[in-house]
């Protein structure tokens, strides 16, 4: 069993009071609280604080902790010989249980203090653990579907009601035409109930990855469209790509920049049939640099012209 | 090692479900989610049916609701406005999200 320090996972000291507890719990779960943070790393490090508190804050399970000893935070250790004996005789199975394998979480959860209760000695239902899991796809993904394999580490009952961790790994197909935000649901593959709880379910939060050249909203796609000043003038006929493969667009003539042409169903794909839009937004490129003879047909151009694109200026002066 | 192919579903697929059938999912007591109701935090298909189902979708936020509720011990009338407000965050983020995406990228 691995040991971790639960007060020097909240800052406090060994001796501190119950106040003192909850409020360096309350301090680091507003910083880390994976619903209201947005550290890196928040929900990582509110399960380690959530745990430290688990613990500390139930009289009981703070005296079992303190008895267990000090060791360095991730040493392998185990609980002193009479240890068992004075906070876990009271629950059958304990005294079978060999410590290796067992996460210092699960050991606390099974003991029963004055929080919450577990399976051990108790005939009720006990649910399985919901997951929410969040996880990154592609454009490619979110448009074709995918099928990803997820590593789960669950806890399981044992046949003496102690939770144990065990990994799982998960193929799951996500359907095409997810967007960023959205949520699904694996029925029945979190945790497993116990005394016929149901199994926990898996929820899984859809993170849309950036693409190097389409922007999603929703299920519309934005691209930019870079067009040299005289196809923008002279209109053109451009390869686009596009997440179903590249198609040929018409650039109408005068096109200015910002404006939007608009490819209908090209975006990506809506769960009940139909798509998004492809919209591609027109930029004027220049060059960063220009032979002679091209700076010879810009400066007649510039003679040439009666163009005045800041004719608003005047107007508005 | 060959492991099963798990279907997801749309959470929003999901239609309506019952009241005991939420608190079963979000882990919430059925009582603390009628007062959700009745702070506005949530909101039945019908409210006025004698009894309420939710669309599937409001077990998010039973479950946001549920996770604020243990971790930092809110009662009823905090929990609604950390609801209300994280709500309009993720409404906040999600048309900033759509606002860039419409933006020409800066070369």
């Amino acid at each position: 069993m691995k040991y971790k320090d639960y007060y020097s996972i909240l800052g406090v000291d060994r001796k501190a009071g119950a106040d003192d507890i909850k409020r360096a719990y309350r301090k680091l779960a507003r910083k880390y609280h994976p619903d209201v943070s947005k550290e890196p790393d928040a929900e990582e490090k509110f399960k380690e604080v959530a745990e430290a508190y688990e613990t500390l804050k139930d009289p009981e399970k703070r005296a079992a902790f303190d008895q267990l000893g000090s060791f360095r935070p991730g040493q392998d250790f185990q609980p002193p010989p009479d240890w068992w004996k004075q906070f876990a005789e009271a629950q059958p199975g304990f005294e079978q249980h060999a410590f290796e394998d067992i996460d210092l979480a699960d050991l606390f959860a099974g003991l029963s203090g004055h929080g919450a209760r577990r399976a051990r000695g108790r005939p009720g239902p006990i649910p399985g653990q919901d997951y929410e899991i969040a996880i990154q796809i592609t454009l490619e993904q979110a448009y074709h579907g995918a099928e990803l394999e997820l590593d789960l580490s669950l806890p399981e009952y044992d046949e003496s009601g102690l939770p144990r961790r065990v990994p799982k790994k998960l193929k799951v197909r996500i359907p095409r035409g997810a967007i960023d935000g959205q949520k699904l649901r694996l029925p029945g593959k979190g945790g497993k109930g116990a005394n016929g709880g149901r199994d926990g379910d898996v929820y899984l939060n859809i993170v849309l990855a950036p693409h190097a050249l389409f922007r999603a909203s929703g299920h519309d796609l934005y691209l930019d469209l870079p067009l040299a000043p005289w196809e923008a003038v002279l209109g053109t006929t451009v390869r686009m790509p596009t997440p179903g493969g590249p198609v040929d667009i018409k650039v109408p003539p005068n096109t200015a920049a910002g404006q939007q042409l608009r490819l209908g169903g090209r975006g990506l794909p809506k769960t009940h049939g139909g798509a998004g839009d492809l919209f591609a937004i027109a930029q004027i490129a220049v060059p960063s640099e220009v032979t002679p003879r091209e700076r010879e047909l810009l400066q007649q151009l510039a003679a040439a012209s009666t163009f005045n694109p800041r004719r608003h200026f005047e107007e508005k002066a | 090692m060959n492991i099963e192919l798990t279907e997801a579903t749309w959470l929003e697929d999901a239609g309506e479900i019952s009241l005991a059938r939420l608190a079963e999912l979000s882990g919430l007591e059925e009582t603390r989610l009628r007062e959700l109701v009745d702070y506005g935090a949530l909101t039945p298909v019908d409210p006025s049916a004698s009894s309420w189902t939710f669309s599937a979708e409001c077990v998010v936020t039973a479950r946001t609701a549920c996770r604020l509720f243990n971790d930092f011990e809110l009662e009823p009338n905090g929990l609604v406005v950390v609801l209300t407000l994280l709500e309009r965050i993720r409404g906040l983020e999600s048309e900033l999200k759509q606002v860039r995406a419409r933006m020409p990228r800066m070369r």
